[in-house]
Formats: C-alpha cells, structure tokens, sequence
C-alpha cells in the first residue's frame, strides 16, 4: 500500500475514532452511571500512558536505582503534586535525567 | 466578568503553552524518525496533519520501515488511538448542543494532550456558553506546535542526538497533566489500578495493554463509588 494511502485511511479512522462518542452521545441523555465512570477516564488514561514509561528500561522491567527516567519522574511527581505548575515539573524532571546521566 | 469567547479561547491558549515544552520534543523525534524509516519529506510533514496523533505517527514510521503490509499498519493505527474513544465519550456530554460543523472541527483536534487540559477546564471551572472557545485555543495550539516541531525535525534530522532523552520530556508531560485529575478516592483508585494493570498487560501487542488497564482501573473507581 502507498504511503500516502496508508496516511489517508490512519487518518480516517483517527478522526471517527476522535468523533466517535461526540456524533453518539450527542443525540440522546447520558446516563447518570455512564457520566461517573467517564469521569475516571483522565487519570486512568495517563497513569496507563505514564507508568510503563517509567519503569520499562528498553523492554524491561527495571525498578533499581539504576533507572534514572524513575527517579527523575518520581522527583518530577512530587513537584507536579506541590505546586500543580507544569513547566516546574518538566524543567526539574529533565533537569534530574540530566545531571544523573552526567554524573553516572 | 462574563468570559468572552475571545478570553476563553486565550484561556485555552495559555492552558496549552506549557504542555508544548513536552510536545515539541516528540514532534521532532517523530520527524527525525519519519525520515530515517525512508518516508519522503511532504508525507512525513503531511501525516502530522492527517493523523495528527503522536504515538500512532511513530508506529507508522517504524511498520513504514519493517515494509509490513498497508492493511496491518491501518488496523494497528485504529488500535492504538482506541483510548480516542474514550476522550470521545468523556468529553461528548459537554459539546453536545454545539452545531456537527463545531463537533467535526473539535473532534479532530481531540488528541491526548488537548483532552487533558480541556476536561479539567471543564470539570474545574463553572460553566459558560462558550466553554468550546477554550477546547479550540487548546486544540489550535498544540496542532500549531505539532506542525512546526515535525518540521524541524524533518530540516535537523540527526542533529538531534539521542542521548539528549527528549522524549522522557512527554512523560514529563502526563505526570504534570495528571495531579489535576485526582480528585478523590475513585479517582485515585482509577489511577492505581490502571498503573499496576498498564505494567501486567505491558506485552500484549499492538497497546492492547493500555486500553486494557484503563478499563480496569475505570471499573476499579465505579466500584469504589458503588460502596461508598
């Protein structure tokens, strides 16, 4: 398949994905049950996004002292959580990654 | 003072900003990478545009590479943007009385990180009649940002160097996109569960992983909310 055709129909399905629920959910009275489970979807979604990040180390699981992407992004959470600021929490998550890979 | 659609735009403008600082980096790598898995330079800047999803962009890039097969690389694209749903659901009750034309126009630009900062607008803040103006801010935004970062990593190409870790700057991203939604126990029980649950399914294929333990650490909180 051409490139150009792969990107055209990836891009298709993106989109109705993307609309999916908007287009559904648009014509009738959401359930109340529904609303409160919908609710949880943010932090689900990013804590299933973030977590493998973190302690994955190419493929595997690394949970030691050896893995600094933890360590940064625990020090960065700790941040995100004290002051709510994101350009903080990036700045200081990176700045942690930095210096250890400098140092060790 | 009533906000206007002007300031709620803004709003959503500057809402966006910092999440760029993560953004960016990705955008580039996805350049560098589009151009190292031998996809000419339009395409690579076009599929930005087209599918206008990161993590999507990148397992196109390396499936590109490997030569799989068209109809796989489509199938394992309407895969991993599965959780698109989602964002789809939560954020539909929201923009339900909006005109199709507005529904289309913010569903395109219904992208992880655009989400994340307009579902706590919206959950946070009281509601206006043109709480839409700061989605689209948000949106704009990040698309503006996505453009121009896969255009400077498709002109810098290798210049960029691994070892500089940019890309740890999007998970970065999540952990600061993240405190605001844990609102409470539910919320929290979500979170926990979906962690743990996103690390035992980490080896199914195509991300099944992630969808999978998001609709566990959902039911985790309904339960939780169920006994209260």
């Amino acid at each position: 398949m051409n490139i150009w055709l792969i990107m055209l129909v990836g891009g298709a399905i993106t989109f109705l994905t993307r609309l999916s629920f908007i287009a559904i959910l648009g014509q009738r009275e959401i359930p109340a049950w529904l609303q409160r489970s919908l609710r949880l979807v943010p932090p689900a979604v990013l804590t299933a996004i973030l977590v493998p990040e973190l302690i994955f180390h190419s493929g595997s699981l690394d949970l030691s002292l050896g893995n600094f992407r933890l360590i940064a992004g625990l020090l960065a959470a700790l941040v995100a959580w004290r002051t709510r600021n994101t350009l903080l929490t990036i700045l200081v998550g990176m700045a942690v990654l930095f210096l250890l890979q400098a140092i060790f | 003072m009533e906000p206007t659609r002007i300031s709620l735009f803004w709003a959503g403008v500057r809402a966006e900003l910092p999440i760029l600082l993560g953004v960016a980096p990705f955008g580039m790598i996805y350049g560098v990478l589009a151009l190292d898995a031998g996809i000419p330079p339009a395409a690579a800047q076009a599929m930005s545009a087209i599918i206008f999803a990161g993590s999507s962009q990148l397992i196109t890039t390396q499936m590109v590479e490997m030569l799989i097969p068209g109809l796989l690389i489509v199938m394992t694209i309407a895969i991993v943007n599965l959780r698109h749903a989602l964002y789809s659901a939560s954020i539909a009750p929201y923009i339900r009385h909006l005109s199709p034309m507005w529904k289309c126009g913010l569903a395109y630009f219904l992208t992880d990180e655009a989400y994340a900062v307009t579902i706590v607008h919206y959950d946070q803040e009281e509601r206006t009649a043109y709480d839409h103006w700061f989605f689209l801010g948000a949106g704009i935004t990040l698309w503006t940002a996505w453009q121009l970062s896969t255009a400077a990593g498709i002109f810098l190409g290798t210049a960029v160097p691994e070892s500089w870790s940019l890309d740890f700057a999007l998970a970065l991203t999540f952990i600061a996109l993240l405190f605001p939604t844990l609102k409470d126990r539910p919320s929290l029980a979500a979170a926990a569960v979906a962690g743990i649950c996103s690390v035992l399914f980490f080896s199914l294929p195509y991300r099944l992983g992630l969808v999978a333990a998001v609709l566990a650490g959902i039911l985790a909180g309904v339960w939780l909310e169920g006994r209260k």
